[in-house]
């Protein structure tokens, strides 16, 4: 998703949330708050309070034993939601690490929207940290402020003689101390003021730090999933896809499924057939027995090869300008050197290691969903109309997910209304879990679609870049969803081109085209969207330049960034931390990239060796610059996960089709980075005051670029598809 | 079918079809869901318990093969060398998503108990099985390398790692 609209963080409308919703927090009457309904935490769901609480705002809760509960807004999906947004209020409370818990928050976006999303609730474009950066702090602000209230009025001393710090409340004249959970009653009585101040960066004790991760319960297997949910009276579903994007059921033997010992029911729903059991294997092996006669008429039965042939053809032509300068016309003209690239690009499924699933209970007077749940109020009001009832009806409980990359974001929410259709089909009010096995979450789309680039590029003679032409040609991600009419502008979906039409280099005429092409597969956002092809295309293409003009390419690359100082930056402290042009063994070369997404700026060095049977993938070194760095070890995290999960379509990942089938299925054949295809990373964090951006997604696009740059470098050839076509070992 | 299952020492039973893999008789039938599901096909290995200490695959071990061994999931590893393994993952910030983590702590441990020492070639061998998607691969790696230095250098009291 694009992260363009981020409303600056300090805006008006930001204080004035976080003001309505101080006071809307009951005027800070204290509440016996009971747990919010239905709220299930990924840790325990008993400890969801029961006694009497001190709830000064939507996010924070203070329990008479001082455990600070902290609402997450956002999916913890491995990204580090929990911590981070933890840090930011024991940071301003001067809470003590352990006292700390995070919560999944309800789905309501009048209290938990995304402050770069407008009214709506969800995660994406590597946001979780960014948009809750001023908010949760100021929850936390608050939260301390009426601590400090409440003793000192129970202490008859004055406000600014308290201090907080790790966790107690301290008067330092009388020696009296406390804890948070002794002013639960009295703190509610307090009133706030307009401005709560917060801290200077000069006071961070959290933030900067490396702290314990707070997504508990995952060591010990005690942490819930959507697929852990055990329900009384729930059941489980199995669902046969068609084999084929957009067939239809036109017929089910289902009497050999009928047959299977703990088999309730065989429903059909517009996206394939269910087989509904008490257990996941007894639904399995009748959904494998099956016989199901599908319609065709309106399937998409073209191949892989095939969309390739007519995507290259509509590269030769001229696409729709996504950006322009100057005249490439006369900039081709003045060359004296025109260089020329196409790249391909295949289809790619997120592949999360949780197969996606979702429990749908539909009850007389509303519906409860639990689901590791991205974008809870688009997933929220497409329930509301497919089951006729208000949004407000459908309780989210959204839990850890295993896993998204994109794909639990999902603007037409398919698995979960799946799941309801399903729910509602069988006919009962209990709860229903949809289980999609490896197979289904292979073969039912919504991969990252597959493209075409064309590049050209015409040098002066010293190798100076007069001229760039890049034609981008894919489906859109966001044509015919809800989103469309936001993000589609001009017939130009910004997610395709996002990474090459804002490319930072200083190129006088320059130009980039889209077409967009229809094909019936499903597709959809994958870690970093549109940066996943271009900045491939672009990186990879610049090295092939800098070795046509004869320069290094890390001072190529500096020499057209004059105005781009955080690329820059992070691209000198990668060469350097990485010994570039410093004398390597003769089988050993390095390859560079740096681009910049969502906000964040990331530049990588691929070290890679060459053995007789092929190439080793030995190191990585990798520096970010995503403004202030609030959890140093989860930024650490996210780009070490990032580049893994970025190698696996660099180095092995594709999904094919074959006459509109899916060839792939499981992990046998849908190739992923394993233990021994993982290089060392080392990664580095630009010191900076700039306001947080993401850091989930910007470190997946550039591994591609640096490795292929590195074989270029080893072998003097370009590579024009993804999965590289070299062997690694 | 009755089966009668060895299960964190102790004895479980349960009436399920012959064929059903031990995975879905652990989660669906005896809410042991620490242990996961992720491919079914011994690809991925999410469902990494161990049968008399050794690493097996339960999505596609029939449970019936199980009886009269001792299995242990990731909510009965209580030996001193998994104790070792979860606390060097809680000190390194090993785990993203988690999903995963159950069956690499699971092989790790299992590893470990192998191969006191492990290099890094054995790690390569030994948890290659083992998919995580969110690639928290540097980690795990770190994380068997210290847990190994754990268990020599601590002491292991009843509540865990001291
Ligand atoms: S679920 Fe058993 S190996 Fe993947
Ligand atoms: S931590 Fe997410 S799959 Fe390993």
């Amino acid at each position: 998703m694009n992260a363009t609209d981020v409303m600056p963080l300090e805006s008006p409308a930001r204080r004035n949330f976080l003001r309505t919703s101080i006071q809307a927090g009951v005027g800070l009457t204290i509440a016996i708050t009971l747990p919010l309904p239905g709220c299930v935490t990924g840790r325990d769901t008993q400890t969801s309070a029961t006694a009497s609480e001190f709830a000064p705002n939507a996010f924070v809760r203070v329990a008479p034993d001082s455990t600070v509960t902290v609402m997450i807004k956002h999916l913890e999906m491995g990204q580090g939601a929990y911590t981070g947004l933890i840090t930011l209020v024991a940071e301003e409370m001067d809470a003590r690490w352990d006292q700390m818990v995070g919560e999944n928050a309800p789905a309501d976006a009048t209290k938990y929207n995304n402050l770069s999303w407008g009214k709506a609730q969800g995660v994406g474009g590597s946001s979780g940290l960014s948009n809750s950066y001023r908010q949760m702090r100021e929850a936390g602000a608050a939260a301390r402020y009426l601590l400090v209230s409440a003793a000192a009025e129970q202490w008859q001393v004055s406000r600014d003689s308290i201090r907080v710090q790790n966790g107690t409340i301290l008067h330092p004249p009388t020696g009296r101390n406390a804890e948070f959970g002794e002013f639960v009653m009295s703190a509610a009585r307090q009133s706030l003021p307009d401005n709560i101040p917060l801290k200077d960066s000069s006071q961070f004790v959290y933030i900067g730090k490396n702290v314990p991760r707070k997504d508990t319960g995952k060591t010990d297997g005690t942490a819930i999933f959507t697929q852990d949910m055990r329900l009384p009276d729930m059941v489980t579903a199995v669902i046969a896809h068609p084999p084929r994007f957009g067939a239809k059921v036109q017929q089910v033997n289902d009497s050999a499924a009928l047959n299977v010992p703990g088999v309730l029911a065989v429903v059909t729903v517009p996206s394939g057939v269910a087989v509904v059991a008490k257990d996941f294997w007894q639904a399995q092996k009748a959904r494998n027995l099956l016989q199901i006669q599908w319609d065709e008429s309106a399937a998409f039965s073209q191949s892989s090869e095939q969309l390739l042939q007519q995507y290259h053809a509509a590269a030769k032509q001229t696409g729709m300008v996504a950006a322009a300068r100057g005249d490439i016309g006369k900039g081709f003209a003045q060359a004296s050197k025109i260089i020329e690239a196409t790249y391909e690009f295949p289809y790619l499924a997120h592949a999360t290691l949780e197969p996606l699933n979702c429990v749908v209970h539909i009850r007389p007077d509303g519906v409860d969903v639990w689901n590791g749940c991205q974008m809870q109020s688009g997933d929220q009001d497409t329930l509301a109309k497919l089951l006729a009832v208000s949004p407000q009806s459908v309780n989210i409980h959204t839990l850890y997910a295993g896993g998204s990359f994109g794909r639990r974001a999902n603007p037409v929410a398919d698995y979960v209304v799946e799941t309801a259709q399903i729910a509602k089909a069988y006919g009962k009010p209990v709860p229903v879990k949809l289980q999609w096995t490896r197979e289904n979450d292979t073969r039912a789309g919504y991969y990252r679609p597959l493209y075409v680039h064309r590049l050209k590029a015409g040098l002066d003679k010293a190798g100076n870049i007069l001229a760039w032409q890049h034609h981008i040609v894919g489906q859109s991600i966001l044509k015919g969803t809800p989103f469309e009419s936001m993000m589609v502008k001009n017939g130009i979906d910004g997610s395709s081109v996002e990474g090459a039409s804002n490319l930072p280099y200083a190129i006088p005429n320059f130009q980039v085209e889209l077409t967009t092409m229809d094909a019936g597969v499903p597709v959809l956002w994958w870690r970093s969207v549109g940066s996943t092809h271009n900045a491939y295309a672009t990186e990879h293409f610049l090295d092939q330049l800098a070795r046509a003009a004869g320069k290094d390419p890390v001072q190529y690359r500096l020499g057209l960034l004059q105005g781009h100082p955080r690329h820059a930056a992070v691209l000198k402290l990668t060469a350097e931390k990485a010994g570039w042009g410093r004398p390597l063994p003769n089988d050993t070369v390095q390859g560079v990239a740096v681009h910049e997404s969502f906000h964040s700026y990331v530049a990588q060095v691929a070290q890679i060796k060459r053995q007789a049977d092929g190439f080793r993938l030995e190191k990585i070194v990798c520096a970010v610059d995503c403004g202030v760095a609030v959890n140093p070890d989860v930024i650490r995290a996210q780009m070490e996960g990032g580049i893994g999960y970025g190698l696996s379509p660099a180095l092995m990942s594709t999904i094919t089709l074959s006459n509109g089938s899916v060839v792939q299925s499981n992990f046998h054949d849908y190739q992923v980075v394993r233990m021994k295809d993982m290089p060392t990373v080392d990664v580095h964090i630009m010191p900076s005051v700039e306001p947080p951006t993401g850091v989930g997604e910007p470190g997946t696009p550039v591994i591609a670029p640096a490795v292929a740059n590195a074989l270029l470098a080893s072998t003097g050839k370009s590579y024009g598809k993804l999965p590289l076509a070299e062997t690694f070992i | 079918m009755q089966l009668q299952l060895l299960i964190n020492q102790q004895q479980k039973n349960v009436d399920v079809e012959p064929d059903m893999p031990l995975l879905w008789v652990l989660r669906d039938h005896l809410g042991l869901t620490g242990t996961k599901y992720g491919c079914g096909m011994a690809q991925c290995g999410a469902c990494t318990v161990h049968l008399d200490g050794s690493p097996v695959r339960s999505c596609v071990l029939p449970a019936q093969a199980a009886v009269g061994k001792s299995i242990t999931t990731i909510e009965g590893l209580n030996s001193s060398t998994g104790k070792a393994v979860q606390k060097a993952w809680d000190d390194l910030n090993v785990v993203q998503c988690g999903f995963c983590q159950s069956g690499q702590i699971m092989a790790a441990a299992a590893l470990l108990e192998q191969k006191p020492n492990p290099t890094d070639a054995d790690i390569d061998n030994a948890m290659s099985g083992n998919i995580c998607r969110c690639a928290t691969y540097v980690r795990i790696r770190a994380g068997i390398h210290r847990a190994a230095t754990l268990r020599v250098n601590t002491t292991i009291s009843a509540e865990g790692l001291v």
